[in-house]
């Protein structure tokens, strides 16, 4: 049977601080040195005031599911056999929120306010952040 | 009252009945056959014709609105292509008003259509991770297997229930009075008859969403004249003025919305309803794009029809169907009367036309003299609302 490839990150100029952290299991996110907004996706400007005077800054990985959903059908072939799996919206201790799988844990556990930590999945050719429940 | 309110008036309709299975002419056929048939029903001439409002189609990204015109063989004084999702036909009337009232045009067609290959669709929402590039900043999003924006909904979903209380069951009784509404209305893909336990006992698509919660695709398409003052009388019916309008986009990808339970709904109503005159508790009629059963219930709440997070049992407690008390999506909405791609949104116009003019058939309201129009795209992210009258 062939195997079909999860879709990777392709980074880009602006991104690629942010994957190569994630390489060395570290979770980063810009912080804009003019109005100190913290942020995430990466981008070329600050999305409250559009300075380009950004810094990379290392968030502590903890955070909390926003909302999350368990898939039971997957839209691409490359999940078929991950099914049912919890696609997450985490809020991160910091403030930003990032899209994620929650793992290590049974889907029907999840909850959401739930705590949850950063995990570094390395499977794929680049480093992925996802997220499991913690104690408390 | 502003400036925009009895400007223009929705005038001509045009509307096909879709179907699951993809017609033989591409889409720009169809455009130029509603075309026809709206300018007719405006009672207008073709060149009464001075506007064009199109969304794109035969993959064209540019230069499509003047290849619409040459087609149609329109000579247009303002012509242009909207995106806004799921809230591209609300967002037309009102910009399709305000080059009137600029006098930049006396009477605008606005047409969408799509022909959709179910197969073809399957295939490519596979291969692309139900939307991947195309939809969302992928980059952070498609490694993580979504749903298309089927999971952006689930997500809502799932924190409205968590900070609300909302059940499935509520969820559902959308789904079904809009099924009601759908079997008086014989242009409606799904007729059968439907209830709660049926809705929440189908398939679990994507938690908490079941399958008759979900639009299911098909092929469409719709067409309608948005004419100035004394164009609006041409054919000796009610003419649908447009009263109000607002709109409002806080975000694209869900992760970016400030609040995945409250939609721009709530700023664009506000402008719509202000700009009218008019509450919610004047509206006879609820036409508003029911993508998912959720959006219809945040849709009822941000509008202003129901309080915050009071929208599952309100729903429990209305009849939401043509002979109820508060009438929502009398055409049977897109889950029941079928989502034509981009053209879905244009149900919600079309059946406030009919309303209004009171040729709704055996789903006319007894007194339709108001009707509120919402418009939702992407992922609760782009929203467009008006307010229509007679």
């Amino acid at each position: 049977m062939t195997t079909v490839a999860k879709p990777m990150p392709q980074p880009t100029a602006v991104s690629q601080p942010y994957w190569d952290a994630a390489g060395e299991h570290r979770l980063v996110a810009p912080r804009c040195r003019s109005c100190r907004t913290l942020f995430l996706y990466p981008r070329a400007t600050c999305p409250a005031c559009l300075s380009t005077d950004l810094d990379w800054e290392q968030l502590s990985g903890r955070g909390r599911v926003y909302t999350f959903t368990v898939v039971r059908q997957a839209a691409h072939p490359a999940f078929t056999e991950d099914v049912p799996y919890v696609l997450a919206i985490v809020e991160l201790d910091e403030g930003p929120r990032l899209l994620t799988n929650v793992i290590g844990c049974d889907p029907a556990e999840v909850r959401c306010d739930q705590p949850v930590e950063v995990v570094f999945d390395d499977t794929g050719e680049v480093t992925v952040p996802k997220f499991q429940p913690v104690a408390g | 009252m502003g400036e925009l309110t009895r400007a223009a008036a929705v005038t001509g309709i045009a509307e096909l009945t879709p179907t699951k299975s993809p017609p033989p002419d591409r889409e720009i056929e169809i455009m130029a056959v509603l075309a026809r048939d709206a300018i007719a029903d405006a009672g207008l001439r073709h060149d009464d014709i001075d506007g064009l409002l199109v969304v794109p189609a035969g993959g064209m990204r540019m230069l499509f609105p003047s290849l619409l015109a040459e087609y149609l063989g329109l000579r247009p004084t303002y012509a242009d292509q909207v995106d806004l999702g799921g809230a591209t036909a609300a967002g037309m009337v009102w910009r399709a008003a305000a080059a009137i009232a600029a006098g930049q045009c006396r009477a605008v067609l606005c047409v969408m259509a799509s022909v959709l290959d179910p197969a073809r669709f399957a295939r490519a929402f596979r291969s692309e991770g139900g939307g991947g590039p195309s939809l969302g900043f992928g980059e952070f999003e498609s490694t993580y297997g979504p749903m298309g924006v089927n999971s952006s909904y689930a997500m809502a979903a799932r924190r409205h229930m968590h900070t609300y209380g909302t059940t499935s069951e509520q969820l559902a009784k959308i789904a079904v009075d809009q099924r009601t509404n759908a079997m008086a209305n014989p242009m409606a893909m799904y007729r059968e008859p439907l209830t709660i336990e049926e809705v929440v006992n189908a398939r679990l698509v994507v938690d908490p969403l079941h399958l008759y919660e979900i639009v299911r695709p098909c092929s469409g398409g719709a067409a309608w004249v948005v004419a100035a003052p004394d164009l609006a009388l041409a054919n000796g019916r009610p003419p649908a003025w447009l009263l109000g309008a607002g709109e409002k986009i806080t975000h694209s990808n869900l992760v970016a919305s400030p609040d995945v339970t409250r939609t721009p709904v709530v700023e664009s109503a506000a402008r719509a309803f202000a700009m009218a005159g008019v509450t919610p508790a004047d509206i006879d009629l609820v036409s508003v794009y029911d993508c998912y059963t959720i959006m219809v219930l945040l849709t009822l709440e941000d509008a202003g029809f129901c309080p915050k997070g009071a929208g599952g049992p309100f729903v429990a407690d209305h009849d939401l169907t043509y002979a109820g008390d508060l009438p929502v999506n009398t055409h049977g909405g897109q889950l029941s009367f079928g989502q034509p791609g981009i053209a879905g949104g244009a149900s919600h116009i079309t059946e406030a036309v009919r309303q209004l003019r009171g040729e709704a058939g055996e789903r006319q309201l007894a007194d339709c003299e108001l009707a509120f129009v919402n418009g939702n795209g992407g992922t609760m992210s782009e929203e467009a609302s008006l307010v229509l009258g007679r």
